[in-house]
């Protein structure tokens, strides 16, 4: 199976004002496979929205893209003019399900009328009927009540909205859709549906894979195929999901995975810590390893002077740490 | 840790909203009682009259029936000024909604202040300003950077934090915590509760949890109490719940949390 996106040496800042730089996105490489759900997942501030915004070209001022390529198709989508962006990648290629879908419908719109703008921008011989029909049949298909369509938003619930948000977001069968956080602010039986959601949609073939980003770790376990940990705007470690849980290598990784709170027979005698520190400011991100300050594998004279390489330390599984090797010399 | 002594009771606590054909129960026949030193969780999803329960607590809203009893005192029709005040200096809350819970033009210094003065009005500037420093490093942040911001320049975690501090600065009787890390990454929440949890251990204070975050109810928790449509539908022992619950609701919960050594069939 083959790549549906590569991303090689993405960077991505925002410039402010007093002509500033946040390094977001740097120097971040990967690629999503046919088939699989990649979860990328950090702390708020790592960058992780950033690098959803990228993936899918929904990159705004103040945010701007320095540098690297993403491929898609054979194609490098980064350096296309907008025009073609608009008509052939976005939505039919590449997908977005926002971080707060839940407040990106109109609220003054029936959701069936903006089903009909998205079908009639990217069809221009569609009739509001078929455009109408095709919606009602996905709906259908996914087992969500199509009277959905005549509603206005606020008649929805969260979970409603996020699943309408979802389909929406696949009416035309984009091969990847990248899935911001869209469960953080739904309760747990709702989050569960919507999964289910991206489940289905895979499983029927309507996409092909999903980025999934998220800050909740025990969400990914039951899901993702290969997860990669983000810290300070890059890729920390990447690899498959039971190696990531329950066996990682990156000490960021270690800790990220041992601070969970979940509510299993046994958690309760256990005492959690906390990651000491707080995440860098990207403004100025630490020299060498950006997790050095915090690390508790810290080397003096090495880690905060060299950016340690990702290196394979397993098949299909990559570090950058020190630790594992990765030294000139 | 936990004393025999009760702090807090409710009994048959209602609050209804609205009137009529759109009447919501929103707290339907509470009852429970809590100990000093006790760490409990009202838990439940969003609709299941958690918040509202801990406003009738906080009393800043009237229940429309019911009692609350502070220290074998009736407070439920308490409304004097004064009264409250002497209530509130026992009694705090950390809400779920860090942006909303701060005057925008004070800065966090005299947010701080004023928390101080709550406590007591004979403590010197020097000393206020000391304390006000040692608590914000105790949460985490660096009071040079904090003291002159206004809320509205700190993000949703600096100001959960900013909450806290208050908290250690007047040390009350009962912390309600509504939500209080939900705006706080998984990497730092940990911290944030390991420092309650010394808070009870060190000055014998009892906290109610309000929260749908069944794993930290579960972590921090003696006891449980789980809420549906305004009902308590279970309560008990915080391992006896999570190991074995009996209502089917807490059940379906369980199910639905994702917890890390059982997979979902999807």
């Amino acid at each position: 199976m083959g790549n549906l996106l590569t991303a090689t040496g993405l960077k991505s800042y925002y410039r402010t004002v007093q002509g500033e730089e946040i390094k977001a996105v740097d120097d971040v490489s990967l690629e999503v496979r046919e088939g699989e759900v990649l979860g990328i997942a950090g702390e708020s501030g790592c960058g992780k929205s950033t690098l959803a915004s990228v993936l899918s070209f929904t990159v705004l001022p103040p945010l701007y893209i320095l540098g690297g390529e993403v491929r898609a198709d054979g194609n490098n989508i980064l350096v296309m003019d907008r025009e073609t962006l608009r008509r052939e990648i976005k939505g039919k290629y590449i997908s977005i399900v926002p971080q707060g879908a839940m407040n990106s419908l109109n609220p003054t719109m029936r959701i069936k009328n903006f089903v009909i703008d998205v079908l009639e921008e990217h069809f221009s011989e569609i009739s509001k009927e078929e455009a109408l029909q095709r919606a009602r049949e996905r709906f259908e298909a996914l087992s969500l009540p199509s009277r959905v369509l005549d509603a206005y938003p606020h008649q929805l619930s969260g979970g409603m909205k996020q699943r309408t948000v979802t389909v929406i977001s696949t009416l035309l069968n984009p091969n990847v859709l990248i899935a911001d956080e869209p469960t953080s602010a739904l309760d747990v039986s709702s989050q569960k549906i919507v999964i289910k959601l991206l489940v289905e949609l895979l499983r029927r073939k309507i996409i092909k894979s999903v980025v999934f980003i998220t800050h909740e770790l025990p969400l990914l376990r039951h899901f993702a195929d290969r997860i990669a940990i983000m810290y300070a705007g890059k890729i920390v470690e990447i690899g498959p999901m039971e190696d990531i849980i329950f066996n990682p290598f990156h000490p960021y990784s270690r800790l990220l995975t041992s601070s969970v709170l979940v509510p299993e027979p046994g958690m309760k005698q256990k005492k959690i810590e906390a990651i000491p520190g707080v995440p860098p400011n990207l403004k100025n991100p630490p020299s060498g390893c950006r997790f050095h300050p915090r690390c508790p594998s810290y080397m003096e004279g090495l880690c905060n002077i060299e950016i340690p390489p990702l290196i394979e330390v397993k098949e299909d599984h990559r570090v950058s740490c020190f630790l594992y090797g990765g030294k000139n010399g | 840790m936990v004393e025999d002594r009760e702090l807090l009771r409710v009994e048959n606590l209602t609050r209804i909203f609205g009137s009529g054909k759109s009447q919501v129960r929103a707290v339907d026949n509470v009852s429970f009682s809590i100990k000093e030193g006790e760490i409990v969780s009202l838990l439940g999803e969003s609709g299941s009259g958690k918040t509202t329960t801990a406003r009738l607590i906080l009393k800043l809203l009237p229940p429309t029936s019911g009692k609350i009893i502070f220290r074998g005192k009736d407070i439920t029709y308490v409304s004097s000024r004064k009264e409250l005040l002497n209530y509130w200096r026992e009694v705090q809350a950390i809400f779920q909604d860090p942006f909303s819970s701060f005057n925008i033009f004070y800065s966090i210094r005299r947010v701080l202040n004023n928390a101080l003065r709550l406590v007591s009005e004979s403590i010197s500037r020097e000393e206020r300003e000391e304390m006000i420093k040692e608590v914000l490093l105790s949460v985490g942040l660096n009071p040079a950077e904090i003291l002159d911001k206004r809320p509205y320049e700190l993000s949703g975690g600096q100001r959960q934090r900013i909450m806290l501090a208050r908290v250690l600065l007047i040390r009350p009787k009962l912390l309600v915590a509504d939500e209080p890390t939900s705006m706080i990454d998984a990497s730092s929440r940990a911290g944030i509760l390991n420092l309650l949890m010394e808070l009870r251990n060190a000055y014998g204070m009892s906290i109610i949890f309000i929260t749908h975050d069944i794993g930290l109810a579960y972590y921090t928790s003696d006891r449980l109490f789980i809420m549906n449509s305004g009902k308590i539908v279970e309560e008990g022992d915080a391992e006896e719940i999570i190991n074995n619950p009996k209502d089917d609701y807490t059940k379906k919960l369980l199910e639905d949390v994702p917890v890390i050594h059982r997979k979902w069939e999807l």
